[in-house]
């Protein structure tokens, strides 16, 4: 009789030959699986240990602590040894007020744009992180932490450093009872920011606002009467005239009731990241709105409102951004009424805010195209008048698909921020970095300024750029 | 019983203006209108009155002018008794000289750093990342400055190439040497290069208004030539292809046609090299490169190579994976795969951003004006106006010159697009 000598029992699987697993494998694939593989790792980490080799000990001789580039080099030389190299970040010690504020703010309103700074991540906290109690209650305790320990650093004085952490601590627990509220602060922020930076009479940002309320009643009153567009255009009208006839006067008024002022800064003593942030923080917002009503014009039907955006836009848009600078440094004078006093950054707002918009204006025509016909359609046929089809159908869905490139054209603007140099205002790249090179005690020194400037910058325009791949993956709907 | 079918017929009344929809866009329009000629006309008005203020009139005669400045980097023939418009037309050949080298170079670089990024070595693709994201988030003009004063600052001077006869009988080497055998000078001046000079130019005939150079001429009738005859060689050769399937060997004619008769006439015009040679206190001879060109050059690469890296990267991404599976299927190899296949649908994604950032280039050689170079922002935007003291016009040429630019790179771009559109049945 035969004997059958089939198995019955599974044989336990043999691990992997020593090729085919953990580490071996993993560099078998990714590092040398062909040739020319092999050649690319090899020049990659030659040049890896270039950079280390060459950049290492002239970081890791770094000196802190000295009085000039003079100094620094004498300290690397008698702690490394002669031809040592190393670099010499005590430039910052010195210069550290005039790279973040520019050296002509007074160095006693330091505490102003900290605080400013401080307020800001607030202020946006509702609007990136909407309703995310946790996350605002980090933000807001982030920012508590930081006004605490910046102002007490810069010396603030009492009553606006009490106030300050005062208001902060509320805004945190209202965060946390009624986060929507929060958005009030948003709305609040702007002539905040102004009277802060600026100083001056705290009743001209208060009634400069309260012409936007005199706008919304305007329209609110008129709407129903003559419709939605003229109503606006009435409400304008009113605005423009409140402050043009009625802000001077008023604000007298209650300055001579009750005066609550801080040190009048005039704009030309910004400088160093201070303007930088300015100038980026201003063109974004206000070239947002200016570039969607663009692109809405330009898709228009209305041939003439579409022509006269055309040409804006692609005017704007075929000059380089110095060439506006220099518009608004000489030529924006002429146009202008004579004895009217618009200083130069303004001057550099209205310019660097049209550029911007005119490149979002630009961005969003090309998602307002991508959108099926049929939304417009549908919007439509839901019996939509024009603005309601365009903010409830058309803009939340083109804003959404738009926002990588709404945010890299910000992080152009951001970084082109810096060419403000072409026309003598003090950022941080050129200009502050061009008063430390002709300092006597630092002349020389370039590596550190400019590393220390660029890795800033390197900061914000990637963190903004991670921020937009986090937004597009939380307002992706479609489950492709 | 009744019907409406039409609309009820109305009279026209003046409040359909504002509430009939389909006259209302016109209300709209002619409002705009208004206020866009209000706004002309109170600029306009302004304008009338600052300039009379100010005792000024706008004229471009300034522009015939003498300039009376120097400008370092000339391509064109300059001197300081020149008038202003060549300083102008000087200004504008700097500022194409730099962009279109820098959009050459930052292609081949971009389009390596790309491929790159897609490669599968973990470490190259992490080192370009690295790269990517290093430069597209910090200002241009810090590569631009960063660039300029390493070149200025780490450069010997002129002094040190110097060998004196002390140094001879020591045998000593002089602090610092020229480079690649000898020919190339950087200076903390500039960069010295050698020139080609050709022993028997063709001289050039005047034509009156403005001379040519029958050179110039010569060697571009000859390259143009070679150029058609390349074109009609592998033409031939396509056509024999599909007739006969199989292909004739062009590249040695190829390779011939296209570089044999330019130099047959280089060696008929007796070329040669002048290299530069240190007299007195600084290199004479050869061509003389400003740094702040090559400031600019090098930054403007650099920065611009990462964004066309990444939108090669896109690019090839965007090709679905069945394309170059279904190529590989039909037996091509990866090379033929990749030019046959991949590549010419790749291309019709990566062209029109590509050019775009050409564009880009273009505007950001305005950076410039920064490092001194002497680009139109730079002479036309920078000395002139100085010197005349005309902003408006000085201002609104400069922004008709770069939008002329602009507008003819665009111009490319949408005639690419159009005959490259896939035509949808």
């Amino acid at each position: 009789m035969a004997q059958s000598f089939n198995r019955t029992e599974m044989l336990p699987a043999l691990p992997p030959p020593i090729s085919q697993r953990g580490a071996v494998k993993w560099m078998n694939e990714n590092l040398l699986s062909s040739p020319l593989n092999i050649f690319l790792t090899v020049v990659g980490f030659a040049a890896i240990v270039l950079i280390i080799v060459s950049a290492f000990p002239w970081w890791a001789n770094s000196v802190w602590n000295a009085g000039s580039l003079k100094e620094c080099r004498d300290i690397v030389t008698a702690s490394a040894g002669e031809g040592a190299s190393g670099a010499c970040w005590a430039y910052l010690r010195v210069w550290w007020g005039a790279v973040i504020f520019g050296h002509q703010y007074p160095v006693d309103e330091r505490w102003r744009p900290i605080l400013t700074f401080g307020l800001l991540f607030v202020a946006l906290a509702p609007v990136l992180f909407a309703g995310q109690k946790r996350s605002l209650l980090i933000i807001l305790g982030a920012v508590a932490a930081y006004s605490l320990l910046t102002l007490s650093l810069a010396a603030a004085p009492a009553v606006p450093f009490v106030l300050a952490l005062l208001g902060i601590a509320a805004l945190l627990v209202l965060s946390q009872v009624q986060p929507a509220k929060l958005l009030w602060f948003t709305l609040a922020f702007p002539p905040l920011c102004f009277w802060l930076l600026w100083g001056g009479s705290i009743w001209t940002p208060i009634v400069a606002m309260a012409g936007f309320a005199v706008l919304y009643f305007v329209f609110r009153a008129a709407s129903p009467v003559i419709g939605l567009a003229p109503a606006a255009g009435a409400g304008l009208v009113a605005a423009v005239l409140w402050w043009l006839f009625a802000q001077g006067p008023i604000v007298e008024n209650l300055d001579a009731i009750l005066r609550v002022e801080l040190l009048f800064v005039p704009s030309d003593e910004f400088g160093g990241f201070l303007l930088s942030t300015v100038i980026g923080i201003t063109g974004i917002t206000f070239s947002l709105p200016i570039g969607i009503l663009l692109a809405l014009g330009r898709q228009s039907d209305m041939p003439i409102v579409k022509m006269l955006c055309v040409i804006f836009i692609e005017a704007i848009r075929g000059v380089p951004l110095i060439t506006l600078l220099f518009v608004a440094a000489f030529v924006l004078g002429f146009f202008l009424p004579p004895n009217s006093n618009f200083d130069l950054l303004l001057r550099v707002l209205i310019l660097v805010t049209v550029f911007s918009a005119a490149y979002l204006a630009e961005v969003l025509r090309g998602s307002l195209a991508a959108l099926p016909r049929g939304q417009y359609e549908a919007a439509d046929a839901l019996g939509l008048d024009y603005w309601r089809a365009q903010r409830l159908i058309i803009l939340p869905q083109a804003l959404k698909i738009s926002i990588p490139a709404i945010v890299s054209s910000f992080i152009g603007l951001f970084k082109d921020t810096t060419l403000v140099t072409i026309v003598a205002l003090y950022e941080p790249l050129k200009g502050i970095t061009g008063l430390v090179r002709a300092d006597v005690n630092w002349k020389g020194i370039y590596w550190e300024p400019y590393i220390f400037v660029g890795t800033i910058f390197f900061v914000f325009c990637f963190g903004m750029s991670r921020y937009s791949k986090y937004l597009e993956g939380k307002l992706k709907t479609d489950h492709r | 019983m009744t019907m409406a079918i039409d609309a009820p017929r109305q009279g026209f009344r003046l409040s359909m203006l504002i509430f009939d929809t389909r006259y209302r866009s016109y209300t709209i329009q002619a409002v705009v209108l208004a206020l866009f000629v209000i706004a002309i006309g109170w600029l306009g008005y302004n304008l009338d009155q600052n300039l009379s203020d100010r005792g000024k009139e706008l004229s471009f005669r300034f522009l015939w002018q003498r300039a009376g400045y120097d400008i370092p980097q000339t391509l064109i023939p300059y001197t300081n008794d020149s008038v202003h418009f060549r300083a102008l037309l000087v200004g504008l050949t700097n500022t194409l000289v730099v962009a279109f080298i820098g959009c050459i170079c930052a292609t081949i670089l971009g389009v390596f750093v790309g491929v790159l990024r897609l490669s599968n070595n973990w470490l190259v693709a992490r080192l370009m990342t690295v790269y990517v994201e290093m430069f597209r988030n910090v200002p241009l003009l810090l590569w631009v400055l960063l660039s300029y004063v390493v070149l200025t600052e780490t450069m010997p001077a002129p002094k040190d190439f110097k060998v004196t006869d002390e140094m001879t009988a020591a045998g000593e080497a002089p602090a610092a040497s020229m480079s690649f055998f000898d020919t190339v000078a950087v200076t903390n001046r500039g960069t010295n290069v050698p020139a080609p000079l050709l022993e028997r130019g063709l001289g050039s005939i005047d034509l009156g208004f403005m001379s040519l150079n029958l050179t110039f001429l010569a060697f571009v009738a000859v390259i143009g030539g070679s150029i058609y005859a390349n074109n009609r060689i592998v033409s031939d050769a396509r056509r024999r292809q599909e007739t006969t399937g199989d292909r004739p060997v062009t590249w040695w004619k190829s390779l011939l046609i296209l570089f044999g008769p330019i130099a047959v006439m280089l060696v008929a015009l007796g070329l040669h090299w002048e290299t530069p040679v240190l007299k007195g206190f600084n290199f004479q001879g050869g061509m003389f490169i400003a740094h702040a060109f090559t400031a600019l050059l090098v930054a403007l690469t650099l920065y611009t190579a990462a964004f066309i890296a990444e939108i090669v990267r896109a690019g090839i991404q965007a090709i679905n994976r069945g394309q170059s599976e279904a190529a590989f299927a039909l037996g091509l190899r990866p090379g033929r795969t990749m030019s046959l296949v991949v590549l010419p649908q790749a291309l019709r994604v990566i062209i029109p951003p590509l050019i775009s950032q050409f564009l880009n280039l273009t505007k950001n050689t305005s950076l410039g004006a920064v490092i001194s170079y002497s680009d139109i922002s730079g002479t036309l935007g920078g000395i002139t106006r100085n010197q005349t003291g005309r902003e408006i016009e000085c201002v609104f040429l400069m922004m008709l010159v770069y939008l002329s630019i602009s507008l003819t790179i665009s111009m490319g771009m949408n005639y690419y697009n159009r005959s490259t559109q896939l035509k949808a049945r």
